[in-house]
């Protein structure tokens, strides 16, 4: 047979055959789901070679999988990458990351505006099991290099915040960072790959929530780190990657794994010890859905482009927080991370606060009420009181999220069916707050 | 010839069936074990250590310099060189001696004196990378551990 040439495929090409060819097992063209807890092995001598991890292959789907492994090779294609690991949800990529480079005693620095989900993660949970992470404010480039110690493991950013929807200066981010010795971690969940890729600015690892675009359909959770092969993991800096682990005979994975050595601690440690795997069935979800990504995330931008339009031109709203509005103060950061747009979700305000808020969010007939973003189908949330409402008001006002603020994640209904909803709940809201 | 493509280093492996490693050691926690073990255990490649220092590893004979081991068995489809970059041009010179199709640089042994010999007597050259890795690209090893191994194909593999 003659090998194909070399070739950059096309970012379309790859959402469909990355990762996805016909099953070598079967000729299946769709990928099949790979429903098994465990694998055989051909003999006791290819037993001990998995186990040592000196050859390649199925063992248990905690560590790893021929359905997950598709989505993950397909993810890693996409982000631009050299591998994937994928997990049970968009948290648990971050906990399996953080935890395949720090440990109790270490540091993190990250920008304050994330995920509400995120900041309890960090700033509660991390911090009980000795990890210590300090918070900065979004693109503070000098705060930035105060905060980083001689234990600080990594730098952690979301490229879109949520929800204050600010832009993050991934290249500054990332030159800070490695003038400094440590790898810059991006939460790409509200760009998806086909907005941006993180690694192209110098990120070292993209993790993401699956949950929202890459499945599209709001049907599974699920999470995905990809690394870029590019940091240098046995410099000293990590040293559970470059001392001898004894949760491994005490192999040193920088120097027996080279630029594979933090997907591979990753996997066959915190994966293996942590144990929030994918299931095969979500991995199923996930390829059907990055099949489409291409074509849904160019409608999701102009869907929501013409949204935050129409909020723009009315009277009611206070004021809008989308990246791709001109004024908007992350436009300029906008165009140069986001050129195809800046994502379909963002936030306003209404004149008459909390209770025109509610009162707007309760009369939407189309839009769907719920804690999620990304689904195909539109939804809207008020996050001061749902998914930021465990944090304290400093954190809260921190992470910018307002008392009237209203997230929406604008899906792929026609956008003049969207309009007229809006266009009905606004006027509702004024009505509610003159009663 | 230097060879920089992906189809380059997959014809490379197609055709090759004996591998001399050069610096093949029997410690189970270096690199090169794992490389030696892999392709060793993947029953395709016939592998030998060339290694002054050993007599065997896992059973197989070591041979101390290529030319004990080109005298034996002819010359080896593949030189795969784990040494610093310091020694690549001996094994170059060694390589050449024994008759070897290729001589493949494993990460981080990049000497231009070594490549140049070698690439002028030629034998194909491939520097700074991993046949394990690379081997396991075009076997589906990598994409059975989540890595991208930059393939696109609607053919079936092995078909
Ligand atoms: C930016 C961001 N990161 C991470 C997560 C967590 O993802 P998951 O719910 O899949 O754990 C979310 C969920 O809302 C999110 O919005």
């Amino acid at each position: 047979m003659p090998a194909p040439a070399d070739r950059a495929f096309g970012f379309r090409t790859r959402a469909l055959h990355a990762g996805t060819p016909p099953d070598p097992a079967t000729g299946a063209r769709a990928q099949p789901i790979y429903m098994s807890s465990s694998f055989v092995f051909d003999s006791t001598e290819h037993a001990a070679e998995l186990f040592a991890l000196r050859t390649y292959g199925n063992i248990y789907t905690r560590i790893g999988n021929p359905t997950v492994a598709a989505f993950e090779e397909k993810m890693a294609s996409l982000e631009g990458g050299l591998g994937g690991v994928a997990t049970a949800s968009g948290l648990s990529a971050q906990l399996t990351t953080i935890l395949a480079l720090a440990q109790a005693g270490d540091h993190l620095v990250a920008t304050a505006n994330l995920y509400g989900g995120t900041i309890t993660q960090f700033a509660v949970t991390l911090k009980r099991m000795g990890i210590d992470v300090t918070f900065i404010a979004p693109n503070d480039i000098a705060a930035l290099i105060r905060a980083i110690g001689p234990s600080t493991r990594a730098v952690y950013t979301e490229t879109i915040g949520n929800p204050a929807g600010n832009v993050a200066d991934l290249e500054a981010l990332a030159t800070a960072a490695h003038a400094h010795g440590v790898p810059l971690i991006v939460d790409n969940t509200f760009a998806s790959p086909f907005l941006c890729r993180p690694i192209e600015w110098g990120a070292d690892i993209v993790v993401a929530s699956a949950t929202k675009f890459i499945g599209g359909h709001g049907t599974a959770i699920g999470g995905i780190i990809v690394e870029s092969g590019h940091f240098p993991w046995g410099s000293g800096r990590h040293p559970l990657l470059s001392t001898p682990s004894p949760g491994y005979h005490d192999m040193n994975f920088a120097e027996t794994f080279g630029e594979f050595a933090f997907l591979m601690r990753a996997r066959v440690e915190v994966l293996r010890d942590v144990g929030a795997c994918l299931s095969p069935m979500n991995a199923f979800l996930f390829i059907q859905g990055l099949e489409t990504l291409p074509f849904r995330m160019p409608a999701h931008v102009a869907n929501a482009r013409a949204v935050a339009d129409f909020l723009a031109s009315r009277a009611e709203v206070a004021w809008i927080a989308y990246a791709g509005l001109p004024g908007d103060p992350s436009y300029a950061l906008a165009q140069k991370y986001l050129p195809d747009g800046a994502g379909s979700i963002f936030s306003f305000g209404l004149r008459g606060g909390r209770t025109a808020g509610a009162a707007f969010i309760e009369a939407l007939e189309l839009w769907s009420h719920l804690a999620n973003v990304g689904d195909a189908k539109s939804l809207v949330i008020h996050p001061a009181s749902t998914t930021h409402g465990q944090l304290s008001d400093a954190d809260m006002t921190a992470s910018g999220v307002r008392p009237e603020m209203i997230r929406v994640s604008v899906g792929l209904e026609d956008a003049a069916d969207l309009i007229w909803d809006l266009d009905r709940a606004l006027r509702r809201a004024a009505t509610a707050v003159r009663a | 010839m230097i060879l920089t493509t992906v189809a380059q280093r997959r014809a490379l492996l197609d055709g090759a069936r004996t591998i001399a490693m050069v610096g093949a050691s029997a410690n189970p926690v270096r690199p090169s074990y794992f490389v030696f073990s892999y392709l060793r255990t993947r029953g395709r490649y016939t592998v030998a250590p060339i290694n002054p220092g050993i007599e065997h590893i896992d059973g197989v004979r070591a041979f101390p310099t290529l030319a004990a081991y080109a005298a034996e068995y002819g010359p080896p489809d593949i030189v795969d060189v784990f040494r610093k970059p310091e020694s690549a041009p001996e094994a170059a010179r060694a390589a050449i001696d024994a008759g070897a199709g290729a001589i493949w640089f494993q990460y981080g042994v990049i000497d231009a004196e070594a490549i140049a010999l070698a690439d002028a007597a030629g034998l194909d050259v491939v520097v700074d990378r991993c046949i394990k890795v690379e081997s396991a690209r075009f076997d589906g090893g990598l994409a059975m551990g989540g890595l991208n191994t930059g393939l696109i194909s609607a053919r079936r593999r092995g078909a």
